[in-house]
């Protein structure tokens, strides 16, 4: 399992690319942590989700 | 004649001292608020992304206007810094507002931890404008911890009660030398003016807006009232007596003579 955004999810194996293309989000307005360090986008096709992985997407919303 | 007077912010030039923020209202009235304000900063927060939602703040904000990611939801340093790593990673800029809070009924920023992020982000070339609570040691410390300005609050978040540290951060801006930026707490645009009279160089508010009847409106009453107050703190305000009158009218020349 890798925890992705706080839920586990059954991807060990994919790469992070391979991820995001199964979701909505759109690669130019997020920003993903990986195990409390930051994936550069260019890394998204490379880097594969391994077992136990704490994965962070976020992107901007309203505040002050 | 009254020079250009610019905002500088980490060698960034700004015409307008309104620093907008963006939370809890729509999305659709983003564009009229920074229209209205005149705003050339807005405050942005950083969340996990919803894998449902196809709406995006940045389609909102005009392109001309500055991005200030804040690191609200940090509880430490060591926090902040990761949110303000991502921030920029989302590709948006340098800027960010260091806000730490440990205390979730205040929502007081923590000042200690405040400097430890400031001091790292500078390093790393943010330009860092931290959130704090008005205290002049700490605000000499985020001066040697390489803050781009100060941001200390009026009152606590989100509560519209004004000025409630006003000598406090009098005491800020006769003493530091980066701008003061009057952040929290500035519910009225009498109140925003009477902080930019005071000699504080820009302020931000969100909440004064998200909660008025009309908030184009109200941005454009913010603008107006942080213009007055500048020309006024350009101008020097007048004297005050301490007793007795001083007539402004001729006091020859009439009936009685």
């Amino acid at each position: 399992m890798v925890k992705i955004n706080g839920e586990p999810l059954d991807m060990a194996g994919k790469t992070l690319a391979e991820y995001l293309a199964s979701t909505k989000y759109d690669p130019m307005r997020i920003a993903v942590e990986c195990n409390g360090e930051i994936v550069p986008k260019a890394k998204y096709g490379e880097t594969v989700l391994q077992e136990g992985d704490v994965i962070e997407v976020v992107n901007f919303v309203g505040g002050g | 004649m009254q020079k250009e007077d610019k905002l500088i912010i980490g060698g960034h030039e700004f015409n307008s001292r309104f620093i907008l923020g963006s939370g809890k209202y729509s999305l659709k009235l983003i564009e009229a608020a920074v229209k209205d304000a005149g705003a050339e900063i807005i405050t942005l927060a950083v969340r996990r992304a919803n894998t449902k939602e196809q709406e995006n703040i940045l389609d909102y904000i005009p392109k001309n206007v500055t991005l200030l990611p804040n690191t609200s939801g940090a509880r430490n340093a060591e926090e902040a810094v990761r949110i303000a790593r991502l921030a920029r990673e989302l590709g948006c800029g340098d800027f960010v507002k260091v806000e730490i809070m440990r205390d979730s009924k205040y929502l007081l920023p923590d000042n200690y931890e405040t400097i430890k992020a400031t001091e790292i982000l500078a390093k790393e070339g943010f330009v860092v404008m931290p959130y704090m609570y008005p205290d002049l040691n700490v605000a000499r410390d985020l001066v040697n911890a390489g803050a781009a300005t100060i941001m200390p609050l009026a009152s606590p978040i989100g509560s519209n009660k004004g000025l409630a540290t006003r000598e406090f951060i009098q005491i800020l801006v006769d003493e530091i030398d980066l701008p003061v930026i009057v952040d929290a707490g500035i519910g009225r645009p009498s109140q925003a003016c009477e902080a930019m009279e005071m000699g504080a160089a820009a302020i931000m508010a969100n909440t004064a807006l998200a909660t008025a009847g009309d908030l184009p409106l109200m941005a454009a009453a913010f603008r107006q009232a942080i213009e007055a107050g500048r020309k006024a703190y350009l101008s020097g305000l007048g004297r005050v007596l301490t007793r007795g009158a001083s007539a402004s009218d001729p006091l020859t020349g009439f009936l009685h003579d």
